[in-house]
């Protein structure tokens, strides 16, 4: 069974982090977003938007370029002992990336439909901006925040492209299931590819229907800004 | 409290245009703002309470400069002393009737615990018989009984003058004439100085105050001394 708990725990552990930092990241980026009235704001949602129809492949490169050993600031990284080509934390880094969309437009679109006149309240009462956002803007938005927290772990669950490219697919250090299971069935090991299949599949499925149910009127709410 | 207001402010939202140019003051305990919707009432008092920062002039309250365009003076909302009433209360929809009255006296990043209460809010909750759902959520009560959360949550900081938006336009007939003879009552009793801005000409006879009319975004004696043309029309015909 170590075949299939060892990838498995090491999947969890890289979507529970990558999650973890897409909550502070991805709520930090939309809360800007959503308050910025600027023309290059739909520009800059685009470009964050990329990871999530960029062939995976196409990501791992970018970070290869970016964070490999002979990478932009890899090479830096590396005189400071810190290495993300094949190990785990650059699986981290790859699913973070890959979610960071899904957290990021959840929690922008969650951000816009806070009352505005509530945060002016707030204000009047007496209130700093800081205060402001953890008293009002975040307990509002935080239904929102969690349904795409939940929808980054699932797509977190199943990074497969960019995580081979930059951490590899070294078993028991960077081999995640997703990336087990492409070497179980290369290897011919079907029912071993097939149990991890399911257990893939149901996590995922428990995610889902956890972020449906916390969806608000289980369809996103959309907002024209002009 | 003097009230010195004396402000304008361009806005440009899609293909209008709109143009703010008002100046008053007064020493009234009750100054009633007075004019059809549309006629630049409300962002008067949101730029009295720092919601709207004005192009040119200034506004004093009580001897304090909020604002000086000259002077380079602009006090943040969160520092001006000025409660406001917001037309459909702005209830915090997350924290119970007990937390939103002492929303404004906690200053951290966390709210007012839900269980534990300052005997500040509990003042507050017996003085305007809110005691039986203190820990219910806004949702949960009454149009009045919302109005009365909001005037208290507004009351307990204490403000040097409360603002309030159109207060009884929100409630069906009966309470509106209830809710009104109440302020007035509130008012005698916590010696509170109020400036009501409101379209209805039954607010302005009930409230017997300093009345002051605008019209257009601008005062209408300024309207009717500048442009000899149109007669005062009845305000009724602006009522929906």
């Amino acid at each position: 069974m170590g075949e299939i708990w060892i990838p498995l725990a090491l999947s969890l552990k890289v979507a529970l982090w990558a999650t973890g930092i897409n909550l502070v990241l991805g709520v930090a980026v939309a809360y800007g977003l959503s308050r910025w009235r600027h023309p290059v704001r739909e520009l800059v949602d685009a470009i964050l938007t990329l990871p999530l129809v960029l062939p995976p492949t196409v990501l791992g490169y970018y970070l290869l370029v970016l964070l490999g050993t002979h990478g932009v600031v890899g090479e830096w990284l590396d005189r400071h002992g810190i290495r993300f080509v094949f190990t785990w934390q650059g699986a981290v880094v790859a699913s973070t990336l890959v979610a960071f969309p899904l957290v990021q437009k959840a929690a922008r679109a969650a951000f816009e439909n806070v009352d505005p006149q509530l945060e002016n309240a707030a204000r009047v009462l007496g209130l700093r901006e800081l205060p402001v956002f953890f008293r009002v803007s975040l307990p509002l938005a935080a239904r929102g925040i969690t349904a795409g927290a939940l929808l980054a772990f699932a797509r977190a669950m199943g990074e497969f492209g960019a995580t081979l490219m930059i951490a590899g697919n070294l078993p028991g250090r960077t081999q995640t299931l997703s990336v087990a299971i492409y070497a179980a069935v290369g290897a011919g090991h079907d029912e071993v590819a097939g149990l991890m299949v399911i257990v893939t599949s149901v996590t995922c499925v428990v995610a889902l229907l956890l972020a449906a149910w916390l969806a608000p009127g289980h369809a996103p709410v959309r907002r024209l800004d002009s | 409290m003097s009230v010195d207001v004396a402000i304008s402010r361009q806005l440009t939202a899609d293909d209008r245009r709109f143009s703010l140019d008002v100046a008053f003051s007064s020493d009234s305990r009750r100054i009633v703002l007075f004019g059809p919707s549309g006629a630049g009432k409300s962002l008067t008092l949101r730029a009295i309470a720092g919601l709207l920062t004005p192009d040119a002039g200034h506004i004093r309250v009580g001897g304090r400069t909020l604002y000086d365009a000259r002077a380079g003076i602009n006090l943040p909302a969160r520092d001006r002393q000025v409660a406001y009433l917001f037309q459909d209360y702005a209830l915090f929809p997350h924290l119970t009737v007990a937390q939103n009255i002492g929303f404004g006296l906690t200053r951290g990043v966390l709210n007012p615990p839900r269980r534990r209460m300052s005997p500040v809010v509990a003042h507050w909750l017996e003085m305007f018989e809110l005691g039986a759902v203190a820990h219910s959520y806004p949702a949960r009560i009454s149009g009045g009984q919302r109005q009365r959360v909001a005037l208290a949550r507004a009351l307990a900081a204490e403000p040097g003058i409360v603002l309030l938006d159109e207060p009884f336009a929100a409630l069906d007939p009966a309470l509106r004439e209830r809710m009104r003879s109440e302020l007035l009552q509130w008012q005698a009793r916590l010696d509170l100085q109020l400036m009501v801005i409101t379209h209805d000409p039954a607010d302005v006879v009930a409230l017997e105050g300093h009345t002051i009319e605008i019209r257009d975004g601008r005062l209408w004696e300024d309207a009717r001394s500048t442009t000899s043309a149109a007669p005062p029309t009845r305000m009724d015909s602006d009522l929906p």
